[in-house]
C-alpha cells in the first residue's frame, strides 16, 4: 500500500459536500466513499468525519434526517441544504482557482528547469 | 434548530448521537466480518479505525457549540443537588441574602421612584424651568425665585427656542357643590397642558381666546376634586361652580394622577383672566414656569435667548428688571431635601446587605473548606481549575438568585406599608413601585452578591495541592481558612458596629430634641387655617369687623378658654421674613438682618403661652392712630439692642411699608422652625406685630393667610365639629380647615429623626443579628476542626474552662478587631450624620460607651455556644476520629 497522505487543512469540509451533494448519505458510507473515491491515496480519520458533519449540520450546511438503510436499520442520513449548495460551489470554485494556480506554478518550474 | 432547541433536546441528542456511532461500528464490523475476518478482532479494529466512540462523542458535543451552557446547566443541577442535601445551610443562607436583598431592594424602590424616575410626562427630558435670578436673593431660605407675569408673555410672545406655559398657586372657597370648601387651586396660562403633553380625562382644556382678561370665566377641575365632588360624573361638564364668589363654567377634568409641582390641584382657572394688580406688575415675581423645547433646539440655545431677552428688559425696566437675569434649568421633580434622606438610607441598607454577604460568604467557605476532599478527587480525575471555580460561582449565584427572588417578593410586600409610614407625605409617593429598573437593581444586586460571597471559597477550592489534601484524609490544615474566617467575622461586626452607634446617636438627638422647650405651651391649643367669606373680602371695609366677628363666635363655643387670630404661627410651613434696622438710616436690602414677621390679634402671645420677659403684651388699645408697636423676642433683643433694655427703643422694617416701631415688649423665643430645626435656622430673631395696625391696603391679602389659634380646656380636637359650625359666618361661606394641635405639630416637626431613629434601630438589629449568627457559625465550624487537637489537649489534662477559654479567646481577638475597625467607620458615619439631621450633635462618646458593651455581650453570648461544646469533647471519642 502506497503511504497515504494526509488531508490538506480545511479540505474535509468540502469533500465531505460533494459527497453528500450525491445523494443522501449515512455517516459510515460517507467514510466509505471517499476512501474509495480517494483511491486510498487521501487518508481520511474516521474520528474526526462525525465532528466535521456535526459541525457542518449546526452551521446549516447540511440536514440530518433518521431512514432506514436497505438491511432495515435505523441511520442517520446526511443531505445538502441550500445555503450547503452554495457554499459548496464556491468552495469548489476557490479551490479549482487555487489547484489550478499551483499546478501552473509547478509546471512554471519545471519549465525554467529545461 | 437553534441552540435553545438544542439545549431543550439535549437528552434526544445524546442518544442520537450514541445511535449514529453503534450504526458506524455495526457497518464497519460487519464489512469487516464479510471479508471473513473473526467478530471479535473486527470489533476491534472498527473500533481503532473510529478512534474511540467517546472521545468522538466529545468532540461532537464541542462541535455543536452549546458547551458552555450544557455545563452551566449541569452546574446549576448539581448545585441544586448539594443544596437539597443541606437544607439547614440552604436556608440560613437564602434567608440572609432575601432579607439583604429585599431591604436594598424597598430602598432603591423609594430611591428610583422619588429621584431617578423621569417626570411622567412624554418626552419629558426636553422640559424645562424659567426662574428669575437676582445676585443678593436668599435662594436657600426663600427658595428659587419665580417669573413677574408681563416678563413671562414677553418669553411666550418671542422665544423661538420655548413654548412657555405659566402656573400661578392660590386658594379660594368654592361653594355651589355641597358645603363651602376651601381648595387650592391653579391659575394656568392655557398652554400648560399642551406644554406637558397631558390631554383633558374629559372635555377639553383651555384656548389662548379663554386666557385673556374679561374671557368667560371657565374651570378645568382636578380629577380627585372631581370624583370628591361630582362622583366622576361626566355630566359636570358646562355645569358651574362658584369659587370665591365668582361663577365659573366647568369645562373640562385633568387627568388622573395630574400633578403640577407635586400638588394635585383642586380647580385650574385661566391665568390670563386674573386682572390682580400684582399680575399687571414686573415687580412680584408670582408665576411659576416651565416649558418644552420646540423640536431642535438646546438647553444652551433657550438660555441664551432668554439670558438677550433678560438683558433686555432689564434696560427697558431699570426700575424692576436691572439685577434681573432668568436661569434656564431642565424640570425637576421637587423633592426638597429629601434626597441626602434617601441615599444614607440606601448607604445604611448597604451596610446591611454587605453583612449578609459576609455571612453567607463564611458559610460558603465553611463549606468549601470541608468539601476539600471532593474537589481534590475532581481535581485528580482531571477536572479543569477554571471548570471548579465556575461551579463553585453557579452554586453561590443560585443562593444569590433565590434569596434575591424571595428577597424582591418581600420588597413588593413591604414597600407599600413603608411609603405609608413615611413621615409626611413622601414627594411622588405615586411613582414608588416596582418596575423594570428596580427589578435590574435587585437581579444585579443577587448576581454580584452571589458573585463576592462566592469568590473565597472558589477561588480557594483548587488552590491547594491536592495530593496533600487528599492524603490528609479528614484531617485538613486549618490555617489560611481561619485568617479569612476571621477577616469575615471582624468585617461583619466592625459593619454593625456601625449601624449600632448611628442609631444610637440618633437615639440620644431624638431623646435630647424631645426635651427641648418649644418656648411655648403646646397642650390644649388647636391651630387651623380660616378663610374668610369671599364676599367679605371683596371689601375691605367689613373684613376687620369679619375677624372681630369671628373671634367672638368661637370665644362663646364651650370648652374655649381664649381665641386669637394670627398670619403664620410655628412649626408649620409658612413664614414672613424681612429686614429690620435699629437706627434709622437703614443700609440696602440685602445688608439688613432678617427677623420672623408675625401678625396676630393682641390675646395671641397669652394663647400660645409665649412668657413675657420684659414691658407689656399687646391689648385692644394697640389698633389704628394709635402708636405703632411690635413685640419681639429675646433673640431679636439681643441682635438688635445687645444687652441694654429693649422696651421702648424703636425698630425700623422697610419691608413692611410703614413704622418705625416701638418695642412694647420682650417674649420668650418661640423654636419655629420645629423643635430640631430652629437652632440651625437661618433667620431666628422673631417679632409680633398687631394686626389691627395693619394698613387697609394689605388688609386683604393678608385675611386670606390668617389662621385661628384656640386655646381650650377640654381636648382639643373636639372641639373642632362645633368650632366648623359655629364659625361658617352669616352667609355660611367661611371655612375653618387644615385643622392641628399644636402638640401635634410639635411631634411632626421630629417625624423626620424618629423615622431614621426607627429605620437605623431595624438595620442595626439586623445587623446584630446576623453578624452573631456569623460569629456563632465561625466558631462552630473553626472549633469542629479542632476537636481531635482539643481531644488532645484535654488527655494531656486541660481542664475544660481552660479550652473554654481558648476558644472564647479566638472570638474576642475578632471582636476587638472589629469594634476597633467599626469605631472608626461610626466616627465617619456620625460625621455624615451630622451634615444629614437637623438638631444631630457632633460625636457623642457615650453612643459608643453604650454601644460596644451590647456588641462585645451579644458577640460572646453567641461564641459561648460552641466554646462550651468544645469544652465538653470526650477526649477518647475525639482521638477515635483519626
Amino acid at each position: 500500500m502506497a503511504t497515504k497522505s494526509d488531508l490538506p487543512q480545511g479540505t474535509l469540509d468540502l469533500l465531505i459536500l460533494k459527497v453528500v451533494a450525491l445523494g443522501p448519505v449515512h455517516g459510515y458510507a460517507i467514510a466509505q466513499r471517499l476512501e474509495q473515491v480517494s483511491r486510498h491515496v487521501v487518508q481520511v480519520p474516521q474520528g474526526s468525519l462525525y465532528p466535521a458533519l456535526h459541525r457542518l449540520e449546526n452551521r446549516g450546511l447540511l440536514a440530518g434526517d433518521w431512514k432506514e438503510t436497505e438491511t432495515g436499520r435505523e441511520a442517520k442520513f446526511y443531505r445538502l441544504t441550500g445555503k450547503g449548495r452554495a457554499q459548496l460551489e464556491t468552495e469548489a470554485a476557490s479551490w479549482q482557482r487555487l489547484t489550478e494556480a499551483v499546478a501552473l506554478i509547478l509546471k512554471l518550474s519545471e519549465g525554467g528547469a529545461e | 434548530m437553534n441552540w435553545w432547541h438544542r439545549l431543550l433536546r439535549r437528552k434526544k441528542m445524546e442518544e442520537q448521537l450514541e445511535k449514529e456511532m453503534r450504526f458506524h461500528l455495526d457497518q464497519h464490523t460487519a464489512e469487516l466480518m464479510a471479508q471473513g475476518i473473526d467478530p471479535e478482532k473486527a470489533r476491534r479494529r472498527a473500533r481503532m479505525a473510529l478512534g474511540g466512540p467517546e472521545r468522538v462523542k466529545e468532540e461532537c458535543r464541542d462541535a455543536r457549540g452549546t458547551r458552555w451552557l450544557e455545563d452551566s446547566w449541569q452546574d446549576f443541577r448539581y448545585a441544586m443537588r448539594t443544596l437539597r442535601q443541606h437544607p439547614g445551610f440552604a436556608v440560613v443562607a437564602i434567608l440572609t441574602m432575601a432579607i439583604g436583598v429585599g431591604a436594598s431592594t424597598v430602598m432603591f424602590t423609594v430611591v428610583n421612584g422619588v429621584l431617578l424616575r423621569p417626570l411622567p410626562y412624554p418626552e419629558a427630558d426636553k422640559l424645562v424651568a424659567v426662574n428669575g435670578h437676582t445676585d443678593n436673593f436668599n435662594t436657600k431660605l426663600f427658595g428659587k425665585q419665580n417669573v413677574a407675569y408681563p416678563d413671562f408673555l414677553d418669553f411666550q410672545r418671542e422665544s423661538h427656542s420655548l413654548t412657555l406655559a405659566g402656573i400661578l398657586f392660590n386658594g379660594g372657597t368654592a361653594s355651589g357643590a355641597g358645603e363651602p370648601e376651601y381648595v387650592d387651586f391653579n391659575e394656568i396660562s392655557s398652554d400648560v397642558f399642551s406644554v406637558l403633553r397631558v390631554a383633558p380625562a374629559e372635555g377639553r382644556t383651555f384656548s389662548a381666546e379663554d386666557d385673556k382678561p374679561g374671557a368667560a370665566p371657565v374651570m378645568i377641575l382636578g380629577y380627585s376634586f372631581w370624583q370628591r365632588h361630582f362622583g366622576g360624573k361626566a355630566g359636570v361638564l358646562g355645569s358651574s361652580l362658584v369659587l370665591d364668589g365668582k361663577s365659573y363654567t366647568i369645562v373640562g377634568i385633568a387627568p388622573a394622577g395630574f400633578r403640577l409641582y407635586d400638588s394635585e390641584p383642586d380647580i385650574c382657572t385661566p391665568l390670563g383672566q386674573d386682572t390682580a394688580k400684582y399680575l399687571r406688575s414686573r415687580g412680584p415675581h408670582p408665576v411659576h414656569v416651565l416649558a418644552r423645547l420646540r423640536s431642535g433646539r438646546t438647553l444652551a440655545e433657550a438660555q441664551a435667548e432668554l439670558s438677550l431677552m433678560g438683558s433686555r428688559l432689564a434696560v427697558q425696566y431699570k426700575d424692576t428688571n436691572r439685577d434681573r437675569s432668568f436661569v434656564v434649568e431642565p424640570l425637576r421633580p421637587e423633592v426638597g431635601d429629601l434626597r441626602s434622606t434617601l441615599w444614607l438610607l440606601l448607604g445604611a441598607v448597604g451596610l446591611v446587605l454587605l453583612i449578609a454577604c459576609t455571612n453567607v460568604a463564611s458559610l460558603l467557605l465553611a463549606r468549601a473548606v470541608s468539601r476539600e476532599r471532593e474537589l481534590a478527587m475532581r481535581v485528580a480525575l482531571g477536572a479543569g481549575r477554571g471548570r471548579l471555580v465556575r461551579q463553585c460561582l453557579t452554586e453561590s449565584a443560585v443562593l444569590g438568585l433565590s434569596g434575591g427572588v424571595l428577597g424582591v417578593g418581600l420588597a413588593a410586600l413591604g414597600l407599600q406599608p413603608f411609603v405609608a409610614f413615611w413621615p409626611g407625605a413622601l414627594p411622588r409617593a405615586e411613582e414608588v413601585q416596582l418596575d423594570w429598573r428596580v427589578l435590574l437593581f435587585a437581579l444585579t444586586v443577587s448576581l454580584v452578591s452571589g458573585f463576592l460571597f462566592g469568590l473565597a471559597p472558589a477561588l480557594r477550592a483548587p488552590a491547594r495541592e491536592f495530593e496533600q489534601v487528599l492524603r490528609a484524609g479528614g484531617r485538613s490544615v486549618v490555617g489560611s481558612s481561619r485568617r479569612l474566617h476571621s477577616s469575615f467575622v471582624v468585617s461583619e461586626f466592625a459593619l454593625a458596629m456601625v449601624l449600632l452607634v448611628s442609631a444610637g446617636m440618633l437615639g440620644r438627638t431624638l431623646l435630647r430634641l424631645s426635651s427641648l422647650d418649644p418656648g411655648m405651651n403646646i397642650q390644649n391649643v388647636l391651630v387651623a387655617h380660616m378663610a374668610l367669606s369671599p364676599g367679605v373680602l371683596a371689601d375691605t371695609g367689613r373684613i376687620r369687623a369679619a375677624w372681630q366677628d369671628v373671634l367672638e363666635r368661637a370665644r362663646r363655643v364651650p370648652g374655649v378658654e381664649s381665641v386669637a387670630i394670627v398670619d403664620t404661627f410655628p412649626m408649620r410651613e409658612g413664614f414672613n421674613a424681612m429686614g429690620y434696622w435699629p437706627t434709622a438710616d437703614v443700609p440696602p436690602e440685602n445688608k439688613q438682618p432678617q427677623a420672623l414677621a408675625t401678625s396676630v390679634s393682641p390675646e395671641y402671645l397669652d394663647v400660645m403661652g409665649i412668657p413675657l420677659r420684659q414691658g407689656r403684651l399687646f391689648n385692644e388699645q394697640d389698633r389704628m392712630g394709635g402708636e405703632l408697636v411690635v413685640v419681639i423676642d429675646e433673640v431679636l433683643a439681643q441682635q438688635a439692642f445687645g444687652g441694654e433694655p429693649a422696651v421702648g427703643k424703636r425698630v425700623w422694617m422697610p419691608d413692611m411699608g410703614y413704622g418705625p416701631f416701638v418695642v412694647a415688649g420682650v417674649v420668650g423665643h418661640v423654636r419655629h422652625w420645629g423643635l430640631a430645626a430652629d437652632d440651625q435656622a437661618q433667620v431666628r430673631a422673631q417679632f409680633y406685630y398687631p394686626f389691627a395696625q395693619l394698613p387697609d391696603k394689605l388688609l386683604r391679602r393678608w385675611s386670606e393667610l390668617m389662621s385661628i389659634v384656640v386655646r381650650t380646656n377640654v381636648r382639643p380636637l373636639s372641639e373642632v365639629p362645633s368650632l366648623k359650625r359655629e364659625l361658617r359666618g352669616a352667609a355660611g361661606d367661611q371655612v375653618f380647615y387644615e385643622v392641628h394641635t399644636m402638640e401635634q405639630l410639635a411631634s411632626d416637626s421630629l417625624a423626620h429623626q424618629r423615622f431614621l431613629l426607627l429605620l437605623f434601630g431595624v438595620f442595626a438589629g439586623l445587623a446584630l443579628v446576623l453578624a452573631c449568627i456569623g460569629i456563632y457559625g465561625v466558631l462552630a465550624y473553626l472549633t469542629g476542626q479542632r476537636v481531635p487537637e482539643i481531644g488532645i489537649r484535654i488527655a494531656l489534662g486541660a481542664s475544660p474552662g481552660g479550652v473554654m477559654w481558648m476558644v472564647l479567646r479566638q472570638s474576642l481577638g475578632m471582636i476587638f478587631v472589629g469594634v476597633a475597625l467599626g469605631t472608626a467607620g461610626a466616627w465617619a458615619a456620625g460625621r455624615v450624620l451630622k451634615q444629614l439631621v437637623e438638631g444631630m450633635q457632633s460625636m457623642e462618646i457615650s453612643s459608643f460607651a453604650t454601644m460596644i458593651p451590647v456588641l462585645v455581650f451579644a458577640a460572646l453570648l453567641a461564641s459561648f455556644l460552641p466554646a462550651r461544646h468544645a469544652s465538653r469533647v470526650d477526649p477518647v471519642i475525639a482521638l477515635r476520629q483519626e
